[in-house]
């Protein structure tokens, strides 16, 4: 039997890598085991010909088209929004755009300020000095000082406006809407060992130049200089527990595929709001037959997406095309609650600048706005570089009937039972998505384009996996307490997306990893008592 | 089957039809069609998780032809391709999907469309930096962050 560790983290992604590095100082014998392996930027689609070509395929976003060994099958039938992500070494930060706003002081508190969910049990200032370490380490740039937003210092200036935001910019002043740059975890100088940004393109599957800030290249080499082991292609099927109801550990399958326990005092996961609640109910038992640390029945449901609603046309003059990141500006225009407007709560924008050739040709002859025969070339140097985006990434708000639950057939590559997703769009989230597609068609044509196309939602976009095991004080209303412990196993640490009590309405990655600064620094302050 | 041990002789020849039918060559733009010889090759070599989609494709076309559609004159060809895009589902996506992704990374074509025949890395691209003054209506306006209790 192996000898046991003090802190067992499961997940070497967004939250569990900045975990990691920041208990690290503990000089505690601390083990990460991740599915997945490290990856090479030299195989990273930017460096082919073939790099469009590869998004629908072995780079896909989802893990069920992608299927590689390190990915789990997730059945999503059942599902507008698709699950997509990635396993490796830095989790979805390897395959995300990088887009880098904070939830807003006032999501923490939506019962109190709209009467609506939950309040959250901390509220922003207590993150303010995790969101502010995360930055210098993950490496932001930005532009501070946006009045629509919290106050951020990004250590790198923002991105280029490029041919896109120029275009943008000045179609919503004409609409007297805010805009601002957006802060991005894309390195505009160079910063911290990593080159700066020189614009390859759509580098939301990973990036070759290693200007997009991953977890594999900004907390993991330091986590591993400071002592932490981190074993990769290493897949945990439980979380065991010892006759007093603590985790005694974790069996796992290694990377030859032989069953391994791994005994710890502590154990933290960090796998997602899909992962975590799929591992809490796989590790039921005879004490925990609803799965472990579910005795208030919510491991697995709250689950919440952000419904993106994009809208999308073409303009007459060229915009970035495949030539820039993605996103570079955002607007919270309709980020507060404004009950005129038929629902509560709001939404944030992220704008896009374009798309590359074959993405181009494929989604519009889909769309049927590229025709087959002979009219096809001229109707395609109308569209290709042309392309202009609205999205809007919706507040969903937790529905216990939104949930994760374990498939009754569906199993991986080592036999684990793989998740189900049981999702709906609510009613608010629906007219919210029809209020922004109207301002994105005003946005859109204030800007001359035409040829307006809509994916609403977006059906490959469930990035964002939120509130599947989430805190609170009260053991009957969360999962875990207002510092990511389980409020049934007290050696059980929850730090990723699942333990988000609400979501808003912005890309939540930087809160995620605040949240998991956040709670290693609690435990660091209790270490004496840990476990009362 | 045919020499790429993926499709027969008729499905090479439905695929070379059907492409042509999606993007034909143009003298106007100087581009070859999709049913040019090393567009063609170039998707035989990488349909690779495609093939079994593209076989169903193909198929379903060869069972709305009746066989090649070489046979066929143009209009019922053209009645042909309209319900196999109507009705063809996720295979016929991906037929159409395979011949797009190899048809706009031929050279040929990109040099039309005056795109650099190259990775994106290492070379990279240049963007403008825009007039940032365009923010200063933003500025002015202000506004204010909703405060929590």
């Amino acid at each position: 039997m192996k000898d046991p560790v003090d802190v067992l983290i499961i997940g070497a992604g967004a939250s569990g890598a900045a975990v990691a590095w920041s208990l690290a100082e503990t000089k505690m014998h601390i083990v990460c085991l991740e599915q997945g392996g490290w990856m090479n930027p030299a195989e990273y689609p930017s460096t082919g010909r073939d790099w469009e070509a590869k998004f629908y395929g072995e780079w896909s976003s989802s893990p069920n088209v992608r299927g590689r060994p390190e990915d789990y099958p997730i059945n999503d039938d059942d599902s507008p929004i698709k699950v997509v992500n990635y396993n490796a070494v830095g989790g979805s930060t390897v395959m995300y755009t990088a887009h880098w706003p904070r939830l807003h002081p006032s999501d923490f508190k939506v019962k109190t300020l709209d009467g609506v969910a939950d309040d959250w049990p901390i509220d922003y200032d207590a993150l303010t000095p995790f969101f502010e370490e995360n930055d210098r380490m993950m490496g932001t740039s930005g532009l501070s000082g946006d009045p629509l937003s919290p106050l951020t210092h990004p250590p790198m200036p923002q991105q280029p406006m490029g041919l896109s935001g120029a275009i943008i910019g000045k179609a919503m002043n004409e609409r007297g809407w805010h805009w601002w740059p957006s802060d991005t975890t894309v390195a505009t100088m160079d910063y911290e060992g990593r080159a700066r940004c020189i614009n390859l393109g759509h580098c939301t599957p990973a990036c070759a130049q290693g200007a997009k800030s991953s977890t594999d290249i900004t907390y993991w080499p330091h986590a591993i200089r400071a002592g932490v082991e981190l074993r990769t292609h290493c897949r945990v099927r439980e979380i065991t527990t010892d006759e007093n109801g603590m985790a005694s550990g974790v069996v796992y399958y290694d990377k030859d595929g032989v069953e391994q326990f791994q005994p710890a005092h502590v154990v933290i996961i960090a796998c997602n709001g899909v992962g975590t609640p799929r591992l809490l109910l796989n590790s039921a038992s005879g004490r925990f037959p609803n799965g472990l640390a579910n005795s208030s029945g919510l491991v697995g449901k709250n689950l919440m997406f952000h419904p993106y609603a994009q809208i999308y046309g073409y303009v007459k003059e060229p915009t970035d095309s495949n030539r820039a990141p993605p996103t570079c500006l955002w607007s919270k225009e309709w980020y507060d609650t404004d009950l005129s407007r038929g629902f509560v709560r709001g939404y944030g924008v992220q704008f896009v600048r374009g798309a590359g050739p074959v993405f181009e040709a494929v989604v519009s002859e889909q769309k049927g706005i590229l025709p087959w025969g002979e009219d096809h070339h001229r109707v395609f140097r109308k569209l290709n570089g042309h392309r202009l985006g609205f999205s809007a990434i919706c507040e969903d708000l937790p529905e216990e009937h939104n949930r994760v639950t374990l498939d009754p057939v569906l199993k991986d590559s080592h036999g684990i039972p793989a998740p189900k997703i049981d999702y709906t769009i609510s009613e608010n989230s629906r007219k919210m998505m029809e209020h922004a597609l109207a301002r994105g068609r005003e946005f859109l044509e204030t800007a001359g384009a035409s040829d307006i196309c809509v994916n609403s939602p977006i059906p490959w976009g469930g990035w964002h996996l939120l509130g599947t095991a989430r805190m609170g004080t009260d053991p009957e209303r969360s999962v875990v307490n207002e510092w990511g412990r389980a409020h049934d196993v007290k050696n059980l640490f929850i730090v990723d997306g699942s333990i988000f009590v609400t979501s808003g309405g912005v890309n939540p990655t930087s809160t995620i990893q605040a949240l998991a600064l956040y709670i290693a620094d609690q435990m660091k302050q209790r270490l004496a008592n840990l476990f009362d | 089957m045919s020499a790429d041990n993926s499709l027969t002789r008729a499905q090479c020849n439905n695929l070379r039809t059907v492409a042509a039918m999606i993007v034909p060559a143009s003298d106007e733009y100087k581009v070859p069609g999709a049913d040019d010889p090393a567009i063609q090759a170039d998707i035989l070599a990488t349909l690779g998780r495609d093939t079994k989609l593209v076989v169903a494709a193909l198929d379903h076309l060869a069972d709305l032809a009746g066989g090649l559609l070489t046979e066929l004159d143009a209009d019922r060809r053209d009645a042909v391709a309209l319900v196999f895009r109507k009705h063809g589902g996720a295979a016929a996506a991906t037929l159409v999907r395979v011949v797009l992704q190899c048809y706009y990374r031929d050279d040929r074509v990109l040099r039309s469309l005056g795109l650099e025949l190259r990775a994106p890395f290492p070379k990279g691209h240049v963007l403008p930096d825009g007039d940032w003054s365009l923010l200063d209506p933003v500025k002015a306006r202000a506004g204010t962050l909703r405060r929590a209790p």
